[in-house]
This record gives C-alpha cells, sequence and structure tokens, in this order.
C-alpha cells in the first residue's frame, strides 16, 4: 500500500475539514478512510436544516453541508478509501485498516487525525429494567432507518432523552405520521439545544417531561408499553408517579459518547470528563503527530465549530509534517483548567508560541446557570469577566483570548476558566 | 413417524440430539421459539462448574462432574470457546472459613480434581482486584467459562449433520398414546408420531411429565437478573468469584466471559408458576447485583455496563435432576429440572440418555457418524495474512459490519447459510457476536437487517429481532412510498 504523510480516520464533518485544511496549507499526501459507503458521516442522515449559520451564513440541510467539503475534496484531489475500516493505530503511527478489495492492508504515516465522531448510549447502559424487545431503538439508529433506509421503525412512539437527535426524531417522525406520545428527560433540564426543543416538540406539542424516566419497558416481542415516572433530587424514581404508556417504540437519546477505541489502543491520553484526547492548542494528542477532531474530541452541539477544530487540526498536522515532526521550538506548556460550573476545556494545555492570533477555549456547563459568568483568570489574575443570561449543558461555550494577551503574562502557568455567580 | 422426538432445542435437548445421531434412528428435535437458545439456555451464567457445591450422591453430582471433565474434548472437537479459568469460592467473614472445608469435602467426595484451601495471602497474589476484607477461598482449577450460544448450536449443528431434524416455531400442545404405544404429539404445526419422547422442555418440562404421569413434578421459575460489563473491564478478575452458595443457588457471582467482558449476576427470584416466561429485570434485581457484586470485587466499575438481562431456572422442588423413563409413562423420558449446573452437565446428560435410549430400544452405531463440525470462521485474531487469505477467498471477510465486535459480512452470511442457520437478529447475534458490543447493535442493526433481507428475501417488514411479532420495522416511511 502506498504511503501517505497524513492518514484520517474518519470522512465525516472532521475528517472532510481536516483533510480539506491539510491540502490547503501544502500538503499534498493525505488519505481520508470512511467506514462507510460514502463520506460525509453521520451529517447524510440528518436532512432537516440548520447547518452551516455559522461557517456558510446559511440554512444547510446536513447532506448539503456535507457536499460543500466532499465537493473541496475532489477538487483538491484528496485521496480518500470508502467501505474501509480502520482495525489499529499503533503509537508510531501505522494505520492498518481493512475492504474488500485492499485486503487487510498498513499504511505508515506521518500524522494521523482521529475524525472518528461518537455513537450513542445504549439501554443497556442505563440499566433500564424491563423486557428486551424489539422496538427499542437509539435515536440515530432510527434516523438512519427513516431517512436514509426509508423504513419505519415504529409508529406509537415514546422518546427517552432529550438530546439534539432524539428532539429532531420527534418532529421527523411526526411528519411522517407516527404518534410522539411523549419526550422524558431524568434531568431537569434538557440536553438538546433550545431552538430544537421549540422547534420540533413545542411546535408540535409534543410534552417534554423533565425529571422523568422510564421505569418499565413491557412486550416480549415488540414493545408494548412503558412505565414513566418522576425522579427525584437524586435521580431516583419516585414510587407513585408512575404513568403507563402505550406504545410500539422507545427511542433513545440519552447522550453521545467519542468513538475512541482506536486512539486508546494507540496510547493517546484520554479526558475522563469527554471521553476524548486531551489536546493542545494545536489539536494535538499525548503522541505527537497524532491530532483529534470534531465528536471524537468532544461532542459538539452545532458542526460548525466542529469544522473549525478540525480545519485547524488539518492545518497543523500539515505543518507537522512539514517540519519533519519539529514543531515551534521553545515555549512553555501552560495549563488550561475548568473550574466552578464548567466541566472541561478543550484543549488542556497551551504553548502560547505556537498560537496564531489568538486561543479559543470550549467548554460546557455542568447545569443550567442563570445570570453567572464566565471569568478567565491567568494564574491569579481575572482577565475577562462575562455575565451570561443562561448556560445550559446542551450548548457549547466559548472564551477566545487574544494571544497578545497571554504573551505579556510573564511566566504564565495556569489558564483557569471559571463559571461562577459573580 | 419418528423413533425419537426430542421437544425442546435447548443445550439439553440438544446434547441428547447429538448423543442419539450416533445410532440408527430417526430422529428430530420440535422447539416452540424461531431458533435454540430460546428459554433457560439463553440467560444463565455460562460458567462450567467443577462441581464442589452439588450434594454428594445426586444427579446433579454425578453429572456436573462427568460434564466438566467432558467439556475440553467436546469443545475441541465441535470448535467451542472454552477456558479453564478456574473458580474461587470466596470468604468476607472469618466464620464462614469453615464452609470452605465443607464444600472441599464435598468436591472430595464429587470427585472435583485439584482443589485447593487459599489464606488470604495466596487469594490476593492470584487475585489481586478482590476486595479487602476477603479471608480466604476455595480455589477448584477446572472451574472453566464457555460460549453458551456456541455449546447449544455446536451440538445441535452435529446432530443435524448426523440426521437429526429440527421444526422450530413448533410447539408441543398434547402428547396422547395410542394402542400401539406409539406417541402422538400435536402441536401448532400438525400432529407428529413418534416411539419414544424426550421431555427436555426446560421450564415446560412439568407440563409434559404431569400430562403423561401421575407422579406429579413442580418446577418453579427462579429468576436471575445479570449485568454484562464492557470489554476494558474483562481483565478485572480472571477467575469465577463465587461468595458461599446457599439454599438459593450459588450466589452472585463476578467472572470473565470467554469473549472478554466482565458479568455480574444472577440474583435468585422465585415466580409464580404462571412466570415461567417473565424474563424482564427488575429495579430491585439490578439495584442487588450492584449491592451484592461489590462486595467481593474491589471498585467493580459498575458504570461500565453496556447490558443487562435475565433468565428463568427450572428449579424442581427437589433440587434434582430427574432423568429417565416414570414408571407409569413408557417410553417417555425425562430430562428434567435442568438446573445450575445444567450447562456443565448438559454433555454427560446427552450421554447417559443416549447410552440409557441406545439399551431400552436396542439402536445400533452409524459407522459414519460424524464427531466434529466446524464453527462460523471468526476473524478475530487472525494475523493480517491469514485474513487476507480469507478476503481474497471471500471479499466479504473484508467488510467489517459490528465494529465494536470487529464481526465480517462474511461471518455473518456464514451464520445465515450454514444448516439451521441465523433468521432473526438475535440468531445472527448468538452465532457471530454482532450487536452484543459495547453500542448493543445500535450501528450494525440496519446493516445487519439489510443483509437478512438480502439473503433470505424477505420484505423488510418481516425482518424479526428474535421471530414472532418482534418485527424491526412497520414498512416504509411516506418520503418513500412517495418516490415509489
Amino acid at each position: 500500500m502506498k504511503a501517505y504523510d497524513i492518514v484520517i480516520v474518519g470522512g465525516g464533518p472532521a475528517g472532510l475539514a481536516a483533510a480539506v485544511a491539510a491540502k490547503r496549507a501544502g500538503n499534498d499526501s493525505i488519505l481520508i478512510l470512511e467506514r462507510d459507503h460514502e463520506l460525509g458521516g453521520i451529517l447524510n442522515q440528518c436532512i432537516h436544516n440548520g447547518f452551516g449559520l455559522h461557517t456558510f451564513k446559511e440554512e444547510l440541510t446536513g447532506p448539503e453541508y456535507a457536499s460543500r467539503y466532499i465537493e473541496q475534496v475532489i477538487e483538491l484531489g484528496i485521496d480518500y478509501k470508502l467501505n474501509t475500516m480502520v482495525m489499529d493505530i499503533s503509537q508510531d503511527k501505522v494505520v492498518t485498516a481493512m475492504n474488500r478489495e485492499d485486503g487487510m492492508f498498513t499504511i505508515p504515516a506521518k500524522a494521523v487525525i482521529l475524525a472518528m465522531g461518537c455513537r450513542e448510549r445504549p439501554r443497556g447502559a442505563l440499566n433500564i429494567p424491563g423486557y428486551r424487545p424489539a422496538g427499542i431503538y437509539s435515536a440515530g439508529t432510527a434516523q438512519r432507518l427513516v431517512n436514509i433506509e426509508g423504513y419505519m421503525p415504529g409508529k406509537e412512539v415514546v422518546i427517552l432523552g432529550s438530546g439534539d437527535i432524539g428532539l429532531i426524531m420527534a418532529r421527523r417522525m411526526t411528519f411522517e405520521g407516527a404518534n410522539v406520545k411523549c419526550v422524558a428527560e431524568l434531568l431537569p433540564f434538557s440536553g438538546g439545544l433550545k431552538r430544537n426543543i421549540v422547534q420540533c416538540l413545542d411546535d408540535y406539542g409534543i410534552p417534554l417531561l423533565l425529571s422523568h424516566t422510564v421505569v418499565d419497558i413491557e412486550g416480549r416481542e415488540r414493545v408494548e408499553a412503558v412505565t414513566i415516572a418522576e425522579v427525584d433530587e437524586n435521580l431516583k424514581p419516585i414510587p407513585g408517579t408512575e404513568k403507563r404508556y402505550t406504545c410500539d417504540t422507545l427511542m433513545l437519546s440519552t447522550g453521545l459518547i467519542p468513538e475512541n477505541e482506536l486512539s486508546r489502543s494507540a496510547g493517546v491520553e484520554m479526558s475522563p470528563i469527554t471521553s476524548g484526547p486531551l489536546v493542545n492548542e494545536s489539536f494535538e494528542t499525548s503522541i505527537p503527530g497524532v491530532f483529534a477532531c470534531g465528536n471524537v474530541l468532544h461532542v459538539h452541539d452545532l458542526v460548525d465549530y466542529v469544522s473549525e477544530e478540525a480545519d485547524k487540526a488539518g492545518e497543523h498536522a500539515a505543518a507537522y509534517v512539514a517540519a519533519d515532526g519539529a514543531l515551534a521550538e521553545g515555549g512553555e506548556e501552560v495549563k488550561v483548567v475548568a473550574e466552578g460550573g464548567a466541566r472541561y476545556t478543550v484543549p488542556t494545555t497551551v504553548n502560547v508560541e505556537r498560537l496564531g492570533d489568538s486561543l479559543t477555549i470550549r467548554f460546557r456547563v455542568s447545569g443550567v446557570f442563570t445570570g453567572s459568568y464566565v471569568n478567565v483568570y491567568l494564574d491569579d489574575e481575572r482577565i475577562s469577566h462575562k455575565k451570561k443570561r443562561i448556560m445550559a449543558p446542551g450548548e457549547m461555550e466559548q472564551v477566545v483570548i487574544p494571544k497578545s494577551k497571554l504573551a505579556e503574562h510573564a511566566d504564565l502557568k495556569t489558564i483557569t476558566v471559571k463559571v461562577e455567580s459573580e | 413417524m419418528y423413533d425419537v422426538i426430542i421437544i425442546g432445542a435447548g443445550v439439553t435437548g440438544c446434547a441428547v440430539a447429538r448423543e442419539l445421531s450416533r445410532y440408527e434412528a430417526n430422529v428430530c428435535v420440535i422447539e416452540s421459539e424461531e431458533d435454540f437458545w430460546c428459554g433457560t439456555s439463553k440467560a444463565h451464567s455460562s460458567i462450567v462448574h467443577a462441581g464442589f457445591d452439588c450434594t454428594p450422591g445426586t444427579l446433579m453430582a454425578r453429572f456436573n462432574v462427568r460434564g466438566n471433565e467432558m467439556m475440553e474434548d467436546l469443545a475441541k472437537d465441535l470448535e467451542i470457546p472454552f477456558k479453564r479459568n478456574g473458580s474461587l469460592v470466596v470468604c468476607i467473614h472469618k466464620e464462614e472459613l469453615g464452609g470452605l472445608q465443607d464444600l472441599y469435602d464435598r468436591g472430595i467426595a464429587n470427585g472435583v480434581p485439584d482443589m485447593k484451601i487459599l489464606s488470604r495471602e495466596e487469594l490476593l497474589e492470584m487475585e489481586p482486584n478482590l476486595s479487602d476484607n476477603v479471608e480466604g477461598a476455595l480455589y477448584a482449577p477446572t472451574g472453566g467459562i464457555i460460549c453458551p450460544f456456541k455449546l447449544n448450536i455446536a451440538m445441535a449443528e452435529n446432530a443435524n449433520v448426523n440426521g437429526v431434524d429440527f421444526f422450530f416455531n413448533t410447539r408441543a400442545e398434547k402428547l396422547t398414546r395410542d394402542d400401539e404405544g406409539l406417541w402422538h404429539i400435536r402441536t401448532n404445526n400438525g400432529e407428529y408420531i413418534t416411539r419414544y419422547v424426550v421431555n427436555a422442555a426446560g421450564l415446560y418440562s412439568d407440563y409434559f411429565h404431569n400430562m403423561v404421569s401421575e407422579n406429579k413434578i413442580h418446577i418453579t421459575p427462579r429468576r436471575g437478573d445479570y449485568c454484562i460489563l464492557d470489554k476494558e473491564t474483562g481483565d478485572l478478575v480472571e477467575k469465577t468469584i463465587f461468595p458461599q452458595p446457599t439454599k438459593m443457588g450459588k450466589g452472585i457471582l463476578v467472572a470473565p466471559t470467554i469473549h472478554g467482558n466482565l458479568f455480574v449476576g444472577p440474583t435468585a427470584i422465585n415466580m409464580d408458576d404462571d412466570c415461567k416466561d417473565f424474563t424482564a429485570t427488575t429495579q430491585e434485581g439490578i439495584a442487588e447485583l450492584i449491592e451484592k457484586g461489590g462486595m467481593y470485587v474491589k471498585d467493580l466499575p459498575i458504570r461500565k455496563v453496556i447490558t443487562s438481562f435475565a433468565g428463568n431456572r427450572a428449579h424442581e422442588d427437589g433440587h434434582e435432576f430427574i432423568l429417565g423413563e416414570p414408571e407409569d409413562a413408557p417410553h417417555f423420558i425425562d430430562c428434567a429440572g435442568i438446573e445450575s449446573p445444567g450447562l456443565t452437565s448438559s454433555p454427560a446428560i446427552g450421554e447417559y440418555i443416549g447410552e440409557m435410549m441406545r439399551d431400552m430400544m436396542g439402536l445400533k452405531e452409524k459407522d459414519n457418524w460424524i464427531a466434529t463440525r466446524k464453527d462460523v470462521v471468526s476473524t478475530e485474531g487472525l494475523s493480517l495474512e491469514e485474513r487476507n487469505e480469507l478476503i481474497k477467498e471471500n471479499p466479504a471477510y473484508g467488510t467489517i459490519i459490528c465494529r465494536c465486535e470487529s464481526v465480517t459480512e462474511g461471518e455473518i452470511l456464514d451464520a445465515i447459510h450454514r444448516p439451521l442457520g441465523a433468521r432473526s437478529l438475535d440468531g445472527v447475534k448468538r452465532r457471530t457476536r454482532a450487536g452484543t458490543g459495547r453500542c448493543q447493535a445500535g450501528f450494525c442493526s440496519p446493516r445487519v437487517m439489510e443483509i437478512l433481507q438480502r439473503e433470505l428475501d424477505l420484505p423488510m417488514e418481516e425482518i424479526t429481532k428474535t421471530g414472532g411479532k418482534s418485527a424491526m420495522v412497520f414498512g416504509r416511511t411516506k418520503l418513500e412510498e412517495g418516490a415509489r
């Protein structure tokens, strides 16, 4: 198999944007490996609109958004292989992959970009008691069946979890003539975007039951009913609040998990909070020359941010190859830390020397915060103090710090992003 | 007309079928569900027990030890994943230590080899992740773990190559004996006539027994809930960790599975007689697993659960296997009350019933009996060269369908097209492991559905999770209808 400078694992929005950026940065030896039969990743099944407001200043559907990048990949003559599963990435960046035509093969790469995306949390991981019949679908699986395969996974639907895919599917199933009875959410707030709650539930009169969960699933062969109960502040069902809903389908939208089996076996250091790799300002992981971007790094709310990060990852991968693995000398590693209501940050380390004009730190909050502040500290000095009307776990937050601010702070050790009441 | 009809295609029925297939006889198995292993045989601990806890002198003790002894060769002949990982009965209270000696003595009486009582230090050296308060353990190196589905189907497929017929979706309803001594079995698919009946109906074995005999037996469904944890946690313990047994059974174990997951279970809850098919998990059951599983193992990573399930043991009131012909029901052979150590005992029960029926019926051995069987080729663990050879022969081995367990399309096609092949998603899952991984079929189910539909030439609406009314989809979307 031909050797490549940069091998990109995954041809979804992250992989595509990274490829385009690496090519534009001057690298001519890039290969995208995609496990599905077409490029575009999960965007292909997201036929609703609302993509690209930031990137293209237009409202695109998922496939349209993907095609903007796919066209560039083709125009730029970037190589890709479809129906190809990456089986292993070694610490020294040898990628082992497999497909029908080439069999199993290895590619020694100078840089690897991890862009495998994420998967859905299944029913089993939620410990929902009851039977295990047909008709329990994760929302993304149902979305694929409806939007790609053209089949109806059910007609009377209850949805557990208010992640964005679940909200989108509530509307999609309604369009297709199904009766969506309710969306139950264990937490006292939704995990999805506000706009999706309004446009997918409220507009169709679908109730969102916060602090509720499924406590029983009936039906030995196909789902026949589920029982939903209210939960207390410890998320334990409250006896006496049970209500039975007859239905043939239970859809789950209870969280996405970055898919990092390959990263782990390669030996990449992981964040226990995001379940994604720990990266620096260049989106480089603990293994030099291995970069990560998109939902494999941390789960995003908007694809625009995926593209933006992937763009940087691609650019830095190209720079890494161009410099023969020797990145900008000098500069100290500065820690980035999340505190207060901020759960994590991406990146977790920064080398100020390697930054462009500014540093973007993305994070999510641990609960709903009204009228709280996002404060940024350089060591003990607070350099930014911004009030936010509302912050919720469903939406990603960010702070941008000009490089000049960081450079002027002598002997900087730690950048802290803190969500606090004042 | 058949010489022998076996009711039930669980592990016991299939073990008997395989042993009978050695002889010149016309044998079939009728099964009410769409596939093998649909009752007790699909939901249990998958442990090959050493045999130290059975009461000496019982059939359970005898067949447990014999079955354990047979398992190694059987696994080799029939390509069943099996490993003697060893069993530990762990004590966390000093006053329980005497119990270990009792178990040891019972094991000696039962003929269990190589057992040893371990001190706290020896135990922790062997299993460093046990809780800090362990006091000692009984160690039985012959204990093992096995793929329960493969044991069941391997014996069935081997029986089938040797001439045994299998009829699925065929529910025995009534048994009557005519004047000539022939048994008539009324089923939902017409009547079957046979000289001999083997009752391997698991939870329903009392139902058939009591239909033909005045010496009534009673089977209590005793539910057990289980959790399976992510493969990440599979090396937490190497051996099967048991608490001390009680009269409700062997207790909640923590063990690796043969495929590298960790499992915790089972609970033991006696159910009403009309709850034989109640296999729902419950909140209380899962809570009990989490609590008790954590008593013997340090930091049990219960958050890594990928699925839970429940099954019912066929607990006979006398807690003993009932094997053979009731006095008042000639040519009706019971294999009833098969609960733990039923899986371990199954090959030995098969051997025993096979030899008994050979003598009763005067059966002659076939001279062309095939003793071995090839499993679905598993690509897991193959080298690059081995994979490429396979892919060259059949490119479908180059396409991964289940990415969590790395199952290829080639393996799934084999599972569908081999004799007694898969017809549902669960059928594919239990033959190939597609869908058993951490995403629990989220990714591969639409793909497996598509393969099943294509290969079985069925409309998508007829593709089921596990037969019957378990359809996966209800027809086309409006959009798709419009396009057509």
